[in-house]
């Protein structure tokens, strides 16, 4: 008998009929009631702890293929994220699964009620190519540990990682229920037309209104983690040398720019600039050496269209004259070395369109005031950072931008921590995950409410007279004196 | 009202939502206590207008609207406080010095589409949550219930801050208008039908949605041996049919499901308690146009389908009155059987044992709301853990839309998104995750050049493990 992981994996011909297919066999899945056991939760989970643990070196090799990203930074940003969040799941997952009892009130006594998490059913998560490894699986892991089936399309421009995920995922997870669907846009198309219980998409805004128009034909509720221009406000009063490392670390340390939390742009005053340009060229020559292009720390430009898009950015005279630092392109290579720009003009395409890469305009003013109003002018970005040690300052920013996320001195550190949701706002996106909130975001919770044939109140029912009314006034505004008082037949008349 | 109307209302709101006025709790306060005082003096207004649009008594406007909101704003105010202070998150002792917080934030300018079975209450609950929020918003009501929604326009701006909550009237045109605007959440209550449109055009600019559909709700009635448990059963079944706005209610009991050897008991008890709510006919809502009007007739055309009612089933098209009507085992395939009825007629379908039930409405779209009438402790379990609907509610109907502490919304076919009490504060926020941190402590292997001997140390760093990092910074540990 074929292989089905063998059959869906090759992507040729996957048409609308295979892709319905694909979602039968998934439902056919999740109605068995399979996945709805902790144990099948936690044997899936443990499942690609294994497959992690197993295959490090495919996976490695696989982002290098796809991005030439440096070994260090698929362990820290790829791996071990993805390590961590299957661990913390485990460790979670019986918590989270348990319902919770809730309080409730004089209204409807007596009675018991509790929120009871159920898993949505059949959910399509599609993935992005700049962290392919990670953002496949870690939306994956949060469907998984909510008790879904799911089908994974991963990015088809990070095709090694995208075919080693068709090839090991399905050894290490239960084929019936977690299946890999490799192609491009026909294949996600096909997927589209289906009925999904929910949509996991992470990628640009463009294609996020495509899903979103696909969903709504079904109703189907969706997540859409995008992007935006993440915004750097830098104040005069830090530690200029920690400010810039953290800086460069989360703009050229990320896939080289290439990452939706990345720095997209620089904000300082117009007094402060040179001290935080000089500091920021120190940074960066001690990270990358004096010939970036060679360094092996720095990812590539994931393909030739992305490099185009990127140096177009450049053309632009009024742009380039602005270059500091960096510059240097190697197209054979598909490598942009880090570079800055001080203060393009506010209307030049690189200030309009998410970078996403490694060009770093810093945009100066007179006073932090003008910066903040820069920011709040513009789409709601994914993170928004700020360094200053400025408290009132610190206050000001975290009250009135308004960011998916936001870190104060430091970047993109936030997708780390567990506890906190992640995901964007307005054009960044829509819903969050990571820890407890990738379980939530895959679950629908029930409102189950008990009651008993006691308490009975004939006030409810016709016919309405007048002292039922009182008594019902009484009941609903949850008053005991009023209920008594309707009781006993006050007031009178 | 034209689309320059349109396009300059949901600019004004805009620009006065960006003013900043409406994030603080002051602003926030005044308008669910203006929102208050409104639902005190204006409670003639409201009688009158459901009388008018629904031949509501009043009785039933208060206990299913007008109550209802009174208590919903009551706890906004008291709660408020607490939904808008950020909760502190726990950061890994790695990390510190750092200090995790998520801050709620209003999310900007909301549109809310309401529907006309309950035209002020469903108006005015998401109202208040996206007050509470802080958000400001253009309300559209349906305008099916057109006394209803002139009761509004003229109300809300009367009470609360006009520039920051505005009511539009009109039908589909004014709706297609306002869709085509941008917004920064849309809370839509009505059809599946409507809600794919709506959707659709939020797709437009990522708006995020929030829809509250309906589905066919069923009520599992199990065998209860006491009569007096019998008769409470059966007076909250019609409590969830004709009692509400003559079915016309998204949370009614669509269908009952009983074992075929009860049913006589059930049929018997049905219209034992219909003659004692209904001694007359002036408790019952009528049915809202003739367009629904007709729908429901059609239902009942089907020889088929007449051929099984038992109770009831006069119609009055001048009245736009049905009389309470019961139907025992009506064919499976026939529309009443496949679309929400929404409607004062009550199919009775017989199984031949209870647990059938289960496998009954897991061949159907997910409904809003489970009933289940039973004591059997091991037929609760299977149906919490085999069934999936927006809600489940043993033993009584419509009451969990009072209760503050459960999420009120739908799953799959009967919509998604939830809210009432703080599901209604958060669904109209954006959850900000803001971390902290200071210069101190640096941790130089986190940076480039990446050094073959720095990768240790982060594999220590993200295992946690304190006592090898610590080992590896004083050199005590290698490789």
């Amino acid at each position: 008998m074929e292989n089905p992981a063998e059959e869906e994996a090759v992507g040729v011909g996957f048409d609308g009929a295979r892709a319905a297919v694909l979602v039968a066999g998934l439902r056919r899945g999740f109605a068995s009631g399979r996945t709805r056991s902790y144990e099948w939760r936690a044997a899936q989970l443990k499942g690609i702890v294994r497959m992690i643990d197993d295959k490090e070196a495919e996976i490695m090799a696989a982002l290098h293929d796809d991005l030439a990203k440096p070994h260090m930074e698929s362990y820290l940003h790829e791996i071990s994220l993805a390590k961590a969040a299957c661990t913390f799941a485990l460790k979670e997952m019986k918590r989270w699964m348990k319902p919770e009892k809730v309080p409730t009130s004089i209204t409807t006594f007596p009675s018991s009620a509790e929120i009871v998490s159920e898993p949505v059913g059949v959910v399509l998560v599609i993935s992005a190519w700049n962290y392919p490894f990670l953002l496949s699986i870690d939306p994956v892991i949060g469907a998984i540990a909510a008790g879904n089936a799911v089908a994974l399309k991963p990015s088809e421009v990070a095709p090694a990682t995208s075919s080693l995920f068709a090839t090991i995922l399905p050894k290490y997870t239960d084929n019936s229920c977690v299946k890999v669907v490799e192609g491009s846009i026909p294949e996600t198309t096909a997927l589209l037309e289906q009925k999904w219980d929910k949509i996991f998409y992470t990628g640009n805004g463009k294609v996020g209104r495509i899903v979103m128009t696909a969903a709504a034909k079904h109703l189907t509720p969706v997540a859409l983690e995008l992007g935006g221009k993440c915004p750097v406000l830098v104040d005069s009063n830090v530690n200029v040398k920690v400010a810039t490392k953290r800086i460069a670390v989360g703009k050229w340390g990320c896939n080289n720019g290439q990452a939706c939390v990345a720095p997209d742009y620089i904000l300082t005053t117009k007094s402060f600039a040179p001290t935080l340009v000089d500091a920021m060229k120190k940074t960066l020559e001690k990270f990358y050496g004096k010939d970036p292009l060679e360094s092996p720390d720095l990812s590539r430009i994931v393909n030739a269209k992305h490099f185009r898009r990127l140096t177009s950015l450049l053309d632009d005279e009024k742009v380039s004259g602005t270059i500091v630092y960096g510059g240097q392109q190697d197209e054979k290579h598909l490598k942009i070395a880090p570079t800055l720009l001080l203060d393009v003009p506010h209307d030049s395409l690189i200030m309009k369109e998410e970078i996403f890469g490694p060009l770093l305009p810093i945009i100066t003013f007179n006073e932090v005031e003008d910066c903040l109003d820069f920011i709040n002018s513009k789409a709601k970005p994914l993170a928004a950072y700020l360094f200053t040690k400025d408290k009132r300052l610190e206050e000001r920013f975290v009250k009135t931008v308004s960011a998916g996320g936001m870190l104060i001195n430091d970047t993109a550190l936030h997708l780390a921590n567990p506890h906190l949701p992640f995901g964007g706002v307005g054009e960044s996106g829509i819903g969050a995950y990571h820890g407890k909130f990738s379980f939530d975001s895959f679950s629908h919770k029930k409102a189950v409410l008990s009651r008993g044939f006691g308490g009975e109140a004939p006030a409810r029912y016709p016919p309405y007279t007048p002292q039922k009314q009182k008594i019902l006034r009484g009941l609903i505004n949850g008053s005991i004196i009023a209920l008594l008082l309707a009781i006993l037949g006050w007031p009178r008349g | 009202m034209e689309s320059v109307g349109v396009e300059g209302v949901a600019n004004e709101v805009r620009t006065d939502y960006e003013s900043g006025k409406t994030r603080s709790l002051a602003w926030r306060r005044s308008q669910l206590k203006a929102l208050q005082r409104l639902l005190y003096e204006e409670e003639e207004g409201m009688f009158t207008a459901l009388k008018q649009d629904l031949g509501k008594h009043q009785a039933e406007a208060y206990r299913d609207e007008v109550g209802i909101l009174i208590k919903s704003v009551n706890y906004a105010l008291e709660n408020l406080k607490k939904w808008m202070t950020p909760c502190r998150v726990p950061v890994p002792l790695l990390a510190f010095p750092t200090r995790g917080e998520l801050v709620p934030e209003p999310l900007g300018v909301v549109l809310i589409f309401s529907s006309w079975n309950f035209p002020i209450g469903l108006s005015l609950e998401p109202l208040i949550g996206a007050i509470a929020a802080g958000n400001a918003i253009v309300l559209k009501p349906s305008e099916l219930a057109p006394a209803s929604s002139n009761f509004l326009a003229k109300s809300v701006p009367k009470y609360l801050d006009s520039m920051s909550v505005k009511v539009v009237r009109g039908g589909p045109d004014v709706g297609q208008k306002l869709l085509e605007q941008k917004w920064d959440k849309i809370f839509f209550t009505g059809s599946s039908r409507v809600a794919r449109i709506v959707m659709a055009a939020a797709a437009k600019h990522l708006t995020p949605v929030a829809v509250e559909l309906g589905g066919k709700s069923p009520a599992i009635f199990d065998s209860l041996s006491s009569a007096r448990d019998r008769k409470v059963a059966v007076e909250r079944i019609v409590g969830a049919k004709w009692v509400p706005c003559s079915g016309q209610v998204c949370i009614g009991v669509d269908y009952v499901l009983v074992e075929e050897q009860f049913a006589p008991i059930l049929i018997d008890q049905l219209k034992a308690t219909l003659e004692k709510f209904y001694p007359r006919f002036d408790c019952l809502s009528r049915i809202i146009n003739e367009q629904h009007f007709q729908r429901l007739s059609n239902l009942i055309k089907d020889p088929s389908v007449a051929a099984t009612i038992i109770h009831g089933g006069s119609l009055d098209s001048e009245t736009l009155f049905i009389e309470p009507t019961i139907l025992l085992d009506p064919p499976l395939d026939a529309e009443i059987m496949n679309e929400e009825i929404f409607g004062p007629l009550l199919p009775i379908i017989t199984l031949k044992k209870i647990e059938d039930s289960i496998e009954f409405i897991r061949a159907r779209p997910k409904p809003l709301v489970i009933y289940a009438f039973t004591k059997d402790e091991k037929l609760r379990s299977r149906i919490t853990a085999e069934t999936s609907s927006g809600s489940l509610t043993f033993n009584d109907t419509m009451i969990q839309f009072a209760c503050d502490e459960l999420p009120f919304g739908g799953v799959g076919g009967s919509g998604f998104g939830q809210y009432h009490g703080k599901f209604s504060f958060d669904m109209f926020s954006h959850t900000k995750a803001v971390l902290r941190r200071s210069f101190l402590l640096e941790f130089t292997f986190r940076y480039p050049p990446w050094d073959a001997w720095k990768l240790p140390f982060m594999r220590s760093v993200y295992h946690f493990d304190y006592v090898t990092l610590l080992l590896r910074l004083l050199g005590l540990k290698r490789g």
